[in-house]
């Protein structure tokens, strides 16, 4: 038997902009064991709501991350209208929607680039970036910024989107389409792409629902399961099927992230559609007194934020879950037995947010 | 711009920031920005690296780190802290496990505001700490810094 060797993995590599340390046992080139420690980025926002006013801390939850700001933004604003009983316009509903769509739009694109980085081809990771470029304009006209919008609040959305400018935003989308079917043709047909993805970090169905995968990850396994089907925000007036692969290998990942893109386009189109006239906010009454588990669809998957409030102004527990953390589990199982060139590819795949996760 | 004589490589490192600042970095480095037509690239090794970009504030688990990359680069080096988070902490100062900017650890030469920082202020950032450079290699390779160190220093 040959001998184990432990190889570790960051905080500080050229794979991830992000720090998290993995450390690989490996007999010969395989890896037999991963053990994952965390913490570089730790920053304790939780215990930021005794405080910030829960008005406030808004924009502490969109720091949460600053690739899906806009979803933890909206998810905590969401979780202190259910316990205050706030019935907010569908106006915002529908615009919250659709900034949604578009986060999601330039976070799987985000993605698709880095993991393209992570094959070593360079020129798509830069025709990945330079088509999520588009998405980033749309997000800074309509909310003045690119990476975190804050126009989320509690009681509605701080800005609207004129009549005219949502039609430009739905005409515009035809080129982009375009553009993104051309890049997804080579995500999904080149040779030398699939040799580096088909059956590579295979996570079966039955262990993608034991470990508890959320998202793109959940759903590459056959999963299908997708919190934008719950109906929160305008997704219950929207039509749209969660994309599932069966395969559960590197290839079905980026192939479900892949529908998710045109699914999104989809779903904005249809919300501006169907845009109500009306306000885009309601008035505060009152303070936050009970709790709530609010649930919704990230990039990544499932995010939780649990919310406690007490009838003060400040909250008394804000407690995060988001999907880096619970896909992690699966993470480790896709290693145990793959290459160590195909590893930075693998962790790639879960499309790890690592701020999220650690907050 | 009549300072840039040579390539500047860059590393970069996320210290507890939100990743906003770290994809906007990144999206310097593509086809809308692209810093590399000045010659500007992104090196993952410590030892290869001119500017240090730190983004984030510093708390209990990555103090070792940033420290470590920061001695492991060769002088002259320079550091920029991205964002409002590696200037003071940003809104994130009062967390627990959040000790403030990085300018507590390593010496920092240029700090660029913003939450999230923009791309155009980030590559502003750069440009700045090019001249601060170029003033150390200088520095360094006056004829009374080299009589400091006899054994010599980079030429």
């Amino acid at each position: 038997m040959s001998k184990k060797i432990v190889v570790p993995f960051g905080p500080q590599h050229p794979v991830l902009p992000e720090p998290i340390h993995l450390d690989l046992v490996l007999e010969d080139e395989t890896v037999i064991d991963v053990v994952p420690s965390i913490g570089y980025i730790h920053r304790g926002l939780e215990t930021l709501v005794a405080k910030r006013e829960f008005t406030e801390y808004v924009y502490v939850a969109e720091r949460t991350c600053g690739i899906c700001s806009f979803i933890h933004g909206m998810t905590y604003c969401q979780g202190v209208e259910q316990i205050m009983d706030l019935e907010i316009p569908a106006r915002a509903h529908y615009l919250r929607t659709i900034w949604s769509e578009y986060s999601r739009l330039h976070s799987h694109l985000l993605w698709l680039g880095l993991f393209a980085d992570a094959m070593g081809f360079e020129n798509l990771f830069m025709n990945s970036w330079r088509l999520r470029e588009f998405v980033l304009d749309v997000l800074e006209e309509t909310t003045g910024g690119r990476v975190i919008q804050g126009s989320c609040k509690v009681g509605g959305v701080r800005r609207d989107i004129s009549d005219e400018k949502l039609a430009a935003m739905a005409g515009d989308l035809k080129s982009f389409e375009t553009e993104l079917s051309d890049l997804s043709e080579v995500f999904l047909h080149d040779d030398s792409l699939k040799s580096r993805l088909v059956g590579v970090g295979t996570l079966s169905r039955t262990d993608a629902y034991d470990l508890g995968a959320a998202g793109p990850v959940a759903r590459g396994s056959g999963v299908a399961i997708d919190l934008r089907k719950t109906g929160y925000a305008a997704y219950r007036e929207l039509r749209f099927e969660p994309a599932t692969e069966s395969a559960g290998d590197c290839y079905a990942r980026c192939a479900v992230r892949i529908r998710e893109l045109f699914s999104s386009i989809d779903l904005i189109r249809q919300a501006v559609e169907k845009m109500p006239e009306g306000e885009i906010e309601v008035k505060l009454k009152g303070m936050p007194d009970g709790e709530y588990f609010s649930r919704s669809e990230q990039p990544r998957g499932e995010l939780v934020h649990y919310l406690k409030g007490n009838g003060t102004k400040h909250l008394v527990r804000s407690r995060i879950r988001t999907p880096t953390l619970t896909n992690v589990p699966s993470l480790v199982k896709m290693l145990q037995g793959c290459e160590l060139a195909d590893v930075p590819v693998i962790v790639l795949s879960i499309d790890p947010c690592i701020g999220c996760m650690e907050r | 711009m009549t300072y840039l004589k040579r390539s500047p490589w860059i590393i970069h490192y996320d210290a507890s920031s939100c990743n906003g600042c770290d994809i906007e970095v990144l999206a310097c480095l593509t086809p809308m920005y692209d810093v590399e037509r000045f010659g500007i690239v992104n090196t993952g090794n410590p030892k290869h690296a001119d500017i240090f970009v730190v983004t984030g504030s510093i708390n209990e688990q990555n103090r070792e780190v940033v420290k470590n990359i920061y001695e492991q680069m060769p002088d002259p080096k320079v550091v920029v802290a991205v964002g409002i988070c590696a200037a003071s902490g940003g809104v994130f100062r009062e967390c627990y496990n959040v000790s403030g900017g990085i300018d507590k650890i390593i010496p920092v030469d240029v700090y660029v505001p913003g939450c999230a920082a923009r791309p155009e202020s980030i590559i502003d950032g750069i440009v700045k700490s090019l001249s601060i450079l170029e003033e150390k290699r200088t520095k360094m390779n006056s004829p009374a810094a080299k009589k400091d160190t006899q054994s010599g220093g980079i030429q």
